[in-house]
């Protein structure tokens, strides 16, 4: 997930296409996957580049809201449990980075990119967690929404991309049940405290999770050209939708209401009816001025830089061995 | 000043018995360090019993252009497949 306002151009029309572009859209129209070093449009390089940097950007800046309970978990286990999906994070930020470094950027440039602000990640992650709830609701809402998205882009049509998404969505489905089962505790054999806790997580955490498919169709410029090229499968109003359906009734078996008292069951469209979240809040928070964001990309800026010392260390170190092995090799000749 | 560590391929045996499979990519300063973080990035999940590494600038890979000259020769030679050839029923099992 955790790719919101892509930028793209607008779709071409087959007239529109050189020869070129023609036979890769056909291609993607009969389901090929386009690999690392084939010819593709150089807006379809960008636009990935883009979108799945983006998404691994997310992923690694995610795990700072969790990474901050780990030491607070209530319990070994749930500490062992939370350290191993942030872990898991991490992974699936690596995973992200190595596909797009195939498209022709480097891993520091994309960095580079992130920590001077030119790149963005979620808006979700610049939402503060602020006591043991919003762990489990960080879990089943959010990893719930990242794998709506996700699921889809298994079949987006860049092989490096697609089997990212394969790998993650194979492993995300324990976020999400993890944090679903910290919220079973709590509403289910928890205080009435806890309970409240969990209701206040939820109110907090519905309309930012509901932003994360970005703005509605109606108002999403990028759409066109990137479904076109399967770079994105489904439009953000079909995952929200999606995720909505999906959600309400798992809120209600937790005895927990959903904070939109819009919520309707639509019986025609087989759906529920539900407001549309503060858009303007949205756009404000992507622009940087959400509850968080500073602190992100301090901690962000600050990990690289420290670690800076380490990584030119342990490059040196690796010269030092290589040219130590060359020498003996000349000597022995 | 780029330290920026070089990118490796990473293959891994799922199984005793399998061929080592390529699963991804990542960066590591050494081989050592390469199969640490591989063991790290890519077998969370008991997915692997060995792990290869090797730098990605030290594969040399077919280029896409050369695909038609590479692999269509074989299109045409369907007779290198068993089921090219009918044998009759009455011999049995072959």
């Amino acid at each position: 997930m955790y790719a919101q306002m892509v930028k793209a151009e607008g779709a071409k029309s087959r007239e529109e296409m050189s020869e070129q572009e023609r036979v890769f859209q056909d291609r993607i129209d009969r389901g090929e996957k386009i690999e690392p070093k084939e010819w593709m449009p150089e807006g379809y390089r960008k636009t990935l580049i883009r979108q799945i940097g983006q998404h691994a950007h997310s992923e690694i800046v995610g795990q700072l809201p969790e990474g901050n309970w780990i030491t607070r978990a209530p319990t070994l286990e749930r500490k062992a449990i939370l350290l191993a999906k942030v872990q898991d994070e991490a992974g699936h930020g690596l995973y992200l980075y190595s596909a797009a470094e195939t498209l022709g950027v480097s891993r520091d440039e994309l960095l580079a990119l992130l920590h001077n602000g030119k790149m963005k990640y979620s808006s979700i992650f610049n939402y503060p967690t602020l006591n043991w709830a919003d762990i489990g609701t960080v879990g089943w809402l959010v990893d719930g929404a990242a794998i709506m998205n996700q699921v889809q882009l298994q079949k987006t049509s860049y092989g490096p991309y697609s089997r990212a998404m394969i790998r993650i969505c194979k492993e995300e489905s324990f976020h999400q049940r993890q944090g679903y089962d910290i919220l079973l505790k709590m509403c289910l054999q928890g205080t009435h405290e806890q309970k409240e806790m969990a209701q206040d997580a939820l109110n907090r955490f519905w309309y930012p999770s509901l932003m994360m498919f970005g703005p509605s169709d109606k108002d999403s410029v990028h759409s066109a050209q990137s479904m076109q090229w399967k770079i994105k499968i489904n439009t953000n109003d079909e995952l929200r939708q999606k995720f909505v359906d999906q959600t309400v009734p798992q809120a209600e078996y937790l005895g927990l209401t959903i904070p939109d008292p819009n919520l309707k069951w639509n019986e025609a469209k087989g759906g529920y009816d539900f407001s549309e979240p503060d858009w303007n809040e949205f756009f404000d928070v992507i622009n940087g001025n959400g509850p968080c964001n500073v602190e992100r990309m301090e901690a962000r800026v600050t990990a690289w830089e420290d670690g800076a010392w380490f990584r030119e260390g342990l490059m040196a170190h690796a010269k030092k061995q290589d040219a130590r092995r060359a020498a003996a090799r000349v000597a022995a000749e | 000043m780029s330290s920026e560590w070089p990118l490796w391929e990473v293959f891994i045996r799922g199984q005793h018995g399998l061929n080592h499979r390529h699963v991804g990519s990542l960066h590591a300063p050494d081989a050592e360090m390469a199969i640490c973080n591989a063991r790290d990035v890519y077998t969370r999940r008991n997915e692997g019993v060995s792990i290869w590494v090797v730098k990605s600038n030290e594969i040399t890979a077919s280029a896409p252009s050369e695909k038609g000259p590479l692999f269509e020769p074989s299109n045409s030679k369907i007779y290198r497949h068993p089921t090219f050839f009918d044998i009759p029923a009455e011999v049995g099992h072959m």
